[in-house]
């Protein structure tokens, strides 16, 4: 049985981020993502998702671990020091691993 | 008597001191605002379908020189009086060189209840002012990089919501004239004063989200966000009265240059200058700047373009 287990990136960042992100996933070779809305609140204040300026994003990937690591070192290079902005990684099992 | 419109704010902006439940939900707020971008392209394209475009070149302009200078005043104030970083100082800048539509709107409100009229075209100036202080924001801050993207840059100043609406509602206004436009009035003239309640009320409740911030940063920015639009107003006023427009149009020129932007210029700096921090600008711009405009700007600018009209005259 094929290895099945690959990575879930999450990233919960702002919303401005959202077409810049969406570039550089591309780049890195992601094979897709998922975006939802998202409100919560942490060191850069409450961002309530009441308009735009104050609206976040989670992007989810799912990918092998050498993009992961890619784009978790891009993201933490690029946007790490200006922007709200989380990223975590965790394992996830998949049902079609070819797809990942 | 206080304009209705206003009342709706003031309830927003109280609602939001008192941490009451009421949150608009943020499509409502987009559509509205959506609404408000569309219905002031549109009434500013029907005038331009009867003037030659040549003749409106002067004011574009003045309008562009305007949108420069007050950006590149603005600066060193912020960056040496107020101590501010420079990508910050450059940010506010920015917001205080470009427009906020909003501010427009409701200074077409008041010149309506009081039946003053004033050129219709003046949505065309909005545009125009809205672009040129980004560019001097992202200059200032940077310098002229060969690392800047200009590329994306211009996409996202060229093709952010409110230039693509206001242009867009201009050119379907130009095109189709008053009398094609008439089947769409209902909704986008008749309800003008009801859709800009609503746009305000949620503009009060943002408003109210700013005061955290203004506490924690102080005075300086107070009274930058109140000097600076009275001065900006003045520049407005000189420049409505060299260009010979009518005491409305003095004062829909004078609001212009005192408004500062909330929406097109933070989305941009946001990418364009992300070391710039975007809580100062927003609490200037929306916390003390857009209020005061409201309130008792819009009336003292209506007040000085009477005088500086009567002056003229001697």
């Amino acid at each position: 049985m094929q290895n099945r287990t690959r990575k879930l990136l999450t990233i919960v960042t702002e919303a401005a981020l959202e077409g810049t992100l969406v570039r550089d996933l591309d780049q890195l070779t992601a094979h897709g993502y998922t975006i939802t809305d998202a409100r919560g609140g942490g060191t850069h204040g409450v961002r309530d998702a009441g308009w735009d300026a104050s609206s976040n994003i989670r992007i989810e990937v799912v990918c092998d671990t050498e993009t992961a690591e890619a784009i978790a070192a891009y993201v933490q290079e690029h946007y790490f020091d200006n922007y709200a902005m989380i990223l975590f990684v965790s394992d996830v099992d998949v049902l079609r691993p070819e797809k990942f | 008597m206080i304009d209705p419109v206003i009342l709706f704010f003031l309830l927003g902006a109280i609602a939001g001191l008192l941490r009451s439940e009421l949150r608009l939900p943020a499509a409502i707020y987009e559509f509205v605002s959506i609404v408000l971008l569309l219905a002031i392209g549109l009434k500013g394209g029907i005038e331009l379908a009867k003037q030659p475009f040549g003749s409106l070149l002067p004011q574009m302009l003045a309008v562009v020189a305007l949108g420069f200078f007050l950006a590149l005043v603005a600066f060193p104030v912020l960056r040496y009086l107020g101590r501010f970083k420079r990508a910050d100082a450059a940010s506010i800048a920015a917001h205080y060189g470009s427009v906020s539509v909003g501010t427009y709107a409701v200074a077409v409100a008041y010149l309506g209840s009081r039946q003053i009229a004033f050129e219709e075209h003046m949505p065309l100036l909005l545009v125009m002012l809205e672009v040129p202080a980004i560019l001097v924001g992202i200059v200032l801050a940077r310098g002229l990089s060969r690392e800047t993207r200009w590329g994306s840059i211009a996409h996202e100043v060229f093709l952010g919501k409110s230039i693509v609406l206001l242009l867009g509602g201009l050119l379907i206004g130009w095109a189709s004239g008053p009398e094609g436009l008439s089947s769409i009035e209902p909704l986008f003239f008749d309800l003008f004063k009801g859709i800009l309640a609503i746009f305000l009320l949620e503009m009060g409740l943002l408003t109210a989200t700013q005061v955290g911030t203004l506490r924690r940063y102080g005075p300086f920015l107070v009274a930058f966000g109140i000097g600076m639009p009275l001065f900006s107003a003045l520049v407005g006023t000189g420049l409505g009265w060299a260009l010979g427009l009518s005491i409305g149009g003095t004062v829909i020129l004078a609001t212009l240059a005192a408004s500062a932007s909330y929406i097109a210029v933070p989305a941009a700096m946001r990418i364009s200058v992300p070391e710039a921090n975007p809580t100062l600008s927003l609490a200037a711009a929306l916390g003390i700047t857009f209020p005061f405009n409201v309130l008792v700007g819009i009336p003292i600018y209506h007040a000085l373009a009477v005088w500086a009209h009567a002056f003229a005259k001697g």
